[in-house]
């Protein structure tokens, strides 16, 4: 059995672990030991040491991103990133609602690496469960002297609360989150200048996902040497790794970074169901390009999935079979997108419904063969680099990946006139 | 007019904050869980309470896909079209729903009971196809399953 430091503490019935039970089980020993004698830069230097990498998809060392905030102005804001919004993605939910007093311990972590005065913890607005049992959680800790002024006994101040979101997915990029919080609309910035010089009110700012600041209580406690133990691979620590779609038990799960795709669809999520077979696997949510059977044996790390043209993204796979049209779940997926675009900037504004209606063609029989060459050519206008931020790439990690793995479905549909899934 | 319960609700919000205007979605979000939805009035009052114009407060209120700026029916049903759902089941249950319901994704049935809107992504996609109705979630749902939900929703 492996350790599992982000959900050992989770309880079976679906209550949250409560403050007792979460100290009783060691919990609030590393936000003591770090208030009591460390400071805040060997926090942040234990945090580097462990190599732990950023879990809301982009994989940026956590460390190395802390050490960014300058030390001079005050107030500083820690941000917690609970947006979920990912088509595919389950994973913040469970460590929310499950272990919330895990998240808090975090929280006070970074915050006090990095100097912050006050943390906001942004969740989506559907998550009202995650609502209720955090804020209750809040309450406890105040209750306890482990929030609010000279938490621990210590010097330090720390002021945490909840912000619900109105709901658009762009609000999980980090900029457009930090306008989202000070109650504007959600549009990301220009960056340069980084949240870590001028975020929330043009103040110093982190934002880090919830998954990557879970993983601070062991980390403290535990050492840098024990977190990368857990890996299988140069990336140290475990991550949740979950699987929708018609496995026989889709679900969530806990393990060592590495696993191989294969494990966590055959041994975790128990197969394909009776009658379908696997055809295609988007690995980290919606944003992640397509992988496919000769992929089972990859390893699920930050470098062995981009070098195999994908990403790891959220750890959330989403499994495709194949009684399944591509083009219908391709089309699913760009509609997603394309009304969650912000509308900021063009290229992803226009050619997102753009892609939309020729994919919705595509699938009613209605497609043409020049169709998939402008197609090809919006992969690459709406790709990295071409858009004001990165959901417009994003969508076209998905659409790319298709064209490449299920180009003759596309063709099939367009020949055929007609979709050979209906 | 805003009640006082909702301008003191609103208050603590906007205490959190380094301005006021901060606690915008918040507030319209606070709105309209007394109120169903958001009309052009509290909007208004919602301007004032914030230092901020109207416009500014429904620039925001459009912008966000949980804010309803027209009325809706008692139980708003929010059903996730994302792909994991699509994957399980989604275009057969959204069928048997607009039929059971006699209305279209964005309409409100003739009775007012219930208003149904397409949802992102509900973050449950291990127990696909889901919906919320009003604050509920309901999960790994079918057909059947859905007639006995909507039966608890007068
Ligand atoms: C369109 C878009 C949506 C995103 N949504 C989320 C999200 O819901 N949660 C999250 O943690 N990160 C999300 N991110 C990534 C964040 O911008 C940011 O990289 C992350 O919160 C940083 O935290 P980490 O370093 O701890 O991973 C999103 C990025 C983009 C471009
Ligand atoms: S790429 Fe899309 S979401 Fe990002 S700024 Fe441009 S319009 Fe907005
Ligand atoms: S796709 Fe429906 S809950 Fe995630």
């Amino acid at each position: 059995m492996s350790e599992k430091p982000l959900t050992e503490r989770i309880r079976p019935d679906g209550a949250p672990v409560t403050l007792s039970e979460y100290e009783q089980a060691g919990g609030y020993q590393a936000a003591r030991k770090a208030l009591g004698g460390m400071a805040p830069k060997e926090v942040m230097q234990a945090v580097k040491d462990s190599g732990l990498r950023g879990r809301g998809g982009a994989g940026f060392p956590t460390g190395v991103k802390w050490s960014f905030v300058p030390e001079g102005p005050h107030p500083k804001y820690l941000v917690v990133n609970g947006d979920e919004m990912e088509p595919g993605t389950f994973k913040d939910r469970l460590l929310l609602e499950g272990d919330p007093h895990l998240l808090i311990e975090g929280v006070i972590l970074s915050s006090y690496a990095i100097g912050a005065d006050v943390a906001y913890i942004f969740l989506r607005g559907e998550y009202l469960l995650a609502e209720r049992r955090m804020k209750e959680a809040i309450a406890a800790a105040y209750a306890r002297g482990y929030l609010g002024k000279h938490i621990f006994g210590s010097d330090y101040n720390l002021e945490l609360y909840v912000h619900m979101s109105g709901g658009r997915y762009i609000c999980g990029e980090e900029t457009a989150l930090l306008n989202a919080l000070e109650g504007k609309r959600g549009n990301p910035r220009t960056k340069p200048p980084f949240p870590q010089i001028s975020g929330l009110w043009g103040k110093p700012s982190i934002v880090n996902n919830v998954e990557t600041l879970c993983n601070l209580p062991g980390i403290l406690v535990k050492g840098a040497d024990w977190f990368k133990g857990l890996s299988r691979t140069p990336n140290g620590g475990t991550k949740l790794f979950g699987v929708s779609g018609k496995v026989r038990n889709p679900g969530l799960w806990e393990l060592p970074l590495g696993v191989s795709v294969r494990e966590v669809i055959e041994e975790c999520a128990g197969g394909m169901r009776d009658g379908v077979s696997l055809r295609g696997i988007i690995p980290g949510g919606a944003s992640t390009d397509f992988l496919t059977e000769e992929h089972m044996d990859v390893a699920l790390d930050y470098e062995t999935v981009a070098q195999v043209g994908s990403r790891l993204g959220t750890g959330t796979m989403i499994v495709m079979d194949d009684k399944t049209c591509p083009v219908g779940m391709v089309r699913n997926l760009i509609q997603f997108f394309a009304v969650e675009s912000c509308g900021w900037c063009t290229p992803c504004r226009d050619g997102l419904p753009w892609i939309e209606k020729t994919l919705g063609a595509i699938d009613t029989g209605k497609g043409q063969m020049s169709d998939l060459a402008m197609l090809d050519e919006h992969v690459k206008w709406l790709g990295p680099g071409m858009t004001f931020c990165a959901l417009a790439p994003g969508a076209m990690a998905p659409l790319g990946s298709a064209l490449k793995y299920y180009r003759e479905d596309f063709e099939r549909h367009i020949r055929e006139q007609r979709c050979p899934w209906k | 007019m805003l009640s006082d319960k909702i301008k003191h609700e609103i208050e603590h919000e906007a205490a959190m904050f380094e301005r006021r205007s901060g606690a915008c979605i918040d507030a319209l979000r606070i709105v309209q869980r007394e109120r169903g939805w958001v009309d052009d009035q509290s909007v208004k009052d919602v301007a004032a309470l914030l230092e901020m114009t109207p416009d500014e407060v429904d620039s925001v209120a459009t912008f966000y896909n949980l804010i309803l700026r027209r009325p809706v029916g008692r139980h708003v049903i929010r059903i996730c079209t994302s792909v994991s759902c699509w994957l399980m089941g989604l275009e057969p249950m959204l069928a048997h729903l607009e039929k059971t319901l006699g209305i279209g994704l964005g309409q409100t049935t003739a009775d007012g009971r219930f208003t149904l809107i397409p949802n992102q992504c509900l973050g449950t996609c291990d127990h696909a196809p889901a919906f919320m109705i009003d604050d509920d979630l309901h999960r790994d749902l079918d057909p059947e399953k859905l007639d006995a939900i909507l039966a608890n929703y007068k």
